[in-house]
């Protein structure tokens, strides 16, 4: 319980310095939003106008804490962008509410094919030691792992897209409207945020798979008269997963706090895609929950992993 | 034990190949709902069509709103909400004559009540705030909006400006309907607003009451974001994208194979600005220089394909009453002994260094810097490339106009005053810091002068300051390189940028 007082401690602190570090940069880059709205067409009394509408005439201390005190409340704040009608700016949380589900999904096909792949590839590769199969492997898991992910992306629309023809490039489906489609369609994003992760996990897997197979209890294993088959799923690959669990867990995080580089390839609206653009329109309140919700994404995460790990090892706790 | 590994691959590949079914499915809309689906590059700023002002959005908006007066493909105006219109001797008085039977698309008739409220809206008769400066009651626009009877609306001005009528292709919108023009947008073009998700696009349904008869062919019509230019390619070769206006000359040569590739003149005026109040800069010879040094054909050549037109001043060949042709006074061509002797003369026998600013985010603007920074580089300019974010550029360059030089766009929307009256002194818009007392008097004198002649007359001394002076290195009109699928015709271009999809149809 202290435990989990003292991790609830970090989680708020470092929620706060992000948040008080993404305004700070945004002091500090040129360029604003009413510049960014209005562009070259701009008079000074639009721009008077807009600054007032917008709220931007307030010393920036000021913002933040109202800002802040607006979110502790409840209230995510008001994009500075988009509108919803004349007096009424779009809800921050109406705005990423819609959005966050693509990621979301995103998130949870990538790690669904992570754990199907690349568990069963990484006891096959840990088995074929020494064989073709090994060096086969291990060149093809260096070389996904290399591909850059916008690249793979291409490589992906290019190969199911176009050759194949299994889906249609930037035929993008709103969950809205056809739910079906739109996993349908988000299966090859996922494969392009999995394929590196899967090699990634599959060696990893193999290492340590090797690494526990040389251990003593597996001899022991042995001379009692285990199977192969026994001493790999009874015994070995069991310890071995244990390191793997704390690598998914890092990998889920970063994948559910958004895929950015694979949302802009495949013309996914989700969340990483409009950070990209909050960004380059200075839209500092979504700029802001954005960056608190990766942070809180990654800490959050990690800290149940740590939590798993102590339910899996109990030996973690007593030390 | 192992059959549960078996079972495990058995179930990835279900998956897969039972995924990879629905979404070769789901691509076939109905048939027999004539759609489109044109990429757009930015996300829209407003549906508000008073106060939208990126180009980008405008585009799209041509096909919800209209004006009293619209642009039509030829580069003059029709008539569009009104059936006619005249304006007095001395240019102060506007009467027009409204069209009958053109209907919002909430199904009410336009009145005149609805022009009065969007004139007034626009003018910033209502609230104090201007939404067009043109029309702006302070500036010389609209001072009062009377209705004399109900087809008949009079509106007065406060300065003659042969060029105002431009301006009343601002949207009528149902009076009172402003507050709610940004959610639920009604106008009276050929498309209505169906639905807008931020991110993602906007989705047009056809005006079956629209005034031209015939028009549009089409049953709906979407404006979809495109991320980046080169996902638009395979969007485009996927079947997700059925039009896209902005492609760079390498993409038009991989796609003129399979898809109607059209260019034309856009009305976009490209120029290598000089802030002519940098300390180096300030020196005429300097600059001149730099416009002796520069190749314009081969800009040309490598970065639009030939396609583009070169200019030596800031108007658009396409606006020939206008337009003189300065070219001669620099060559289109590189001169480099000139451009040394120059530089030699102003004090700078071992050349000079000269930071280009470009707003990173336009391909074009950034493939052109790289060719106009090795052009410079013979003549002993020694040019750095400083890419830019959009809003970064707008802050220090545009408004700051903190920087020595860049590479950027004029857009104009089709008044040809628009694009030389941001070079007297104290414009706002006077981005370069040009001041030259002899042209902010011509220019005067251009803009208070009612006729035309005359008027081209002043504009073409205007343009002929400009290149001597060499308040700036102009550079080239870019093209616009649009793909269409073959099975479209109709596709017209505007000297504005708009997308009219009005006449956009399926042949086969």
């Amino acid at each position: 319980m202290r435990y989990f007082g003292k991790k609830t401690v970090t989680l708020i602190m470092t929620l706060f310095l992000v948040s008080v570090a993404a305004f700070l940069a945004f002091q500090i880059i040129p360029g604003d939003v009413v510049g960014s709205i209005l562009g070259t067409e701009a008079t000074p009394e639009r721009e008077a106008q807009l600054r007032e509408e917008l709220g931007l005439n307030d010393p920036p201390v000021v913002r933040y804490v109202n800002w802040m005190t607006g979110v502790l409340r409840g209230d995510l704040g008001r994009s500075y962008r988009y509108s919803k009608s004349m007096n009424e700016m779009m809800p921050v949380a109406e705005l990423i509410g819609d959005k966050l589900p693509v990621t979301l999904w995103l998130a949870v096909l990538s790690v669904l094919l992570i754990v199907i792949v690349s568990i069963p590839l990484g006891v096959f590769w840990a088995k074929s030691r020494g064989r073709a199969a090994d060096a086969f492997f291990s060149v093809l898991t260096q070389t996904t792992m290399a591909v850059p992910s916008f690249f793979l992306g291409i490589l992906v629309t290019y190969l199911f897209g176009m050759v194949l023809r299994w889906f249609i490039p930037g035929g993008y489906v709103s969950y809205q409207d056809n739910f079906a489609g739109f996993l349908a369609y988000l299966i090859f994003p996922a494969l392009s945020v999995a394929l590196p992760k899967i090699a990634m996990t599959a060696r990893f897997l193999r290492n340590s798979l090797l690494t526990e197979m040389s251990a003593d209890y597996v001899r022991t294993a042995r001379s009692k008269g285990c199977t192969e088959q026994r001493v790999m799923y009874g015994h070995v690959l069991r310890n071995a997963l244990m390191p793997v669990v704390t690598f998914l867990g890092m990998i889920i995080a970063e994948i559910v706090a958004g895929s950015i580089v694979v949302e802009q390839v495949f013309g996914l609206p989700g969340v990483g895609r409009l950070l990209i653009s909050s960004i380059s329109t200075r839209d500092l309140p979504v700029v802001e929950i954005l960056v608190l919700y990766i942070t809180a994404v990654v800490i959050v995460v990690y800290f149940l992993v740590d939590i798993l790990y102590r339910m899996i090892d109990p030996r973690i706790s007593h030390k | 034990m192992k059959k549960r590994f078996h079972v495990y691959f058995m179930v990835a590949l279900l998956i897969m190949t039972a995924l990879g079914g629905c979404a070769g499915g789901t691509g076939e809309s109905s048939e027999d709902k004539s759609s489109v689906v044109v990429g757009i590059q930015q996300d829209i700023d407003s549906l508000d069509p008073h106060k939208a002002t990126a180009a980008g959005t405008k585009e799209i908006l041509f096909n919800i709103f209209e004006g009293l007066v619209k642009p039509d493909p030829n580069g003059n105006l029709m008539n569009a909400v009104a059936s006619d219109y005249s304006i007095s001797e001395d240019g102060l008085v506007y009467t027009f004559t409204l069209r009958e039977g053109v209907k919002f698309h909430n199904g009410d008739e336009v009145t005149a009540e609805d022009v009065k409220y969007s004139l007034e809206r626009v003018a910033g008769i209502l609230d104090g705030t201007a939404l067009m400066s043109t029309l702006s009651a302070d500036k010389g626009g609209i001072t009062s909006v009377d209705i004399l009877d109900p087809q008949t609306v009079q509106v007065s001005v406060g300065s003659a400006n042969m060029e105002l009528i431009y301006s009343f292709t601002a949207a009528i919108i149902p009076a009172g309907s402003g507050e709610d023009a940004e959610a639920h947008p009604v106008g009276t073009g050929p498309f209505s607003f169906v639905s807008y998700k931020p991110q993602e696009g906007v989705v047009l349904a056809k005006n079956a009451d629209y005034w031209q008869s015939g028009l549009p062919y089409l049953d709906e019509v979407t404006f979809k974001i495109v991320n980046s230019p080169d996902t638009a390619l395979l969007d485009l070769q996927g079947g997700s994208i059925d039009i896209y206006p902005y492609l760079t000359d390498s993409q038009a040569a991989e796609l003129s194979g399979s898809f109607q590739v059209m260019a034309a003149p856009s009305n976009v005026v490209q120029a290598l600005f000089l802030n002519n109040a940098d300390e180096t800069l300030s020196d005429v010879r300097v600059r001149q220089a730099i416009c002796y040094a520069l190749d314009k054909d081969s800009v040309n050549e490598f970065v639009f394909g030939g396609n583009g037109a070169i200019i030596s001043s800031a108007m658009l060949p396409t606006l020939q009453d206008f337009y003189v042709d300065v070219n001669d006074v620099y060559g289109t061509g590189a001169n480099i002994e000139k451009a040394k002797e120059l530089l030699e003369d102003a004090g700078y026998a071992d050349g000079i260094d000269l930071e280009i600013k470009v707003p990173s985010n336009y391909e074009v603007h950034m493939q052109t810097a790289e060719v106009v920074a090795q052009q410079l580089e013979a003549a002993g300019i020694n040019a750095v490339i400083v890419p830019v974010e959009w809003a970064t550029w707008l802050d220090e360059v545009y408004n700051g106009r903190n920087y020595q030089a860049t590479i950027s766009g004029i857009t104009c929307d089709q008044t040809p005053g628009y694009l030389l009256n941001r070079f007297q002194t104290e414009s706002s818009k006077n981005f370069i810091n040009y001041a030259n007392a002899e042209y902010d008097e011509t220019y005067l004198k251009a803009a208070a002068s009612l006729d035309l002649a005359e008027k081209a007359e002043y504009y073409k001394e205007l343009q002929n300051m400009l290149v001597e002076d060499a308040g700036t290195a102009f550079l080239s009109v870019p093209p616009i390189t649009v793909a269409v699928k073959p099975e479209l015709s109709g596709y017209t271009f505007y000297p504005v940028y708009v997308q009219d999809m009005s006449v956009v149809r399926y042949t086969k």
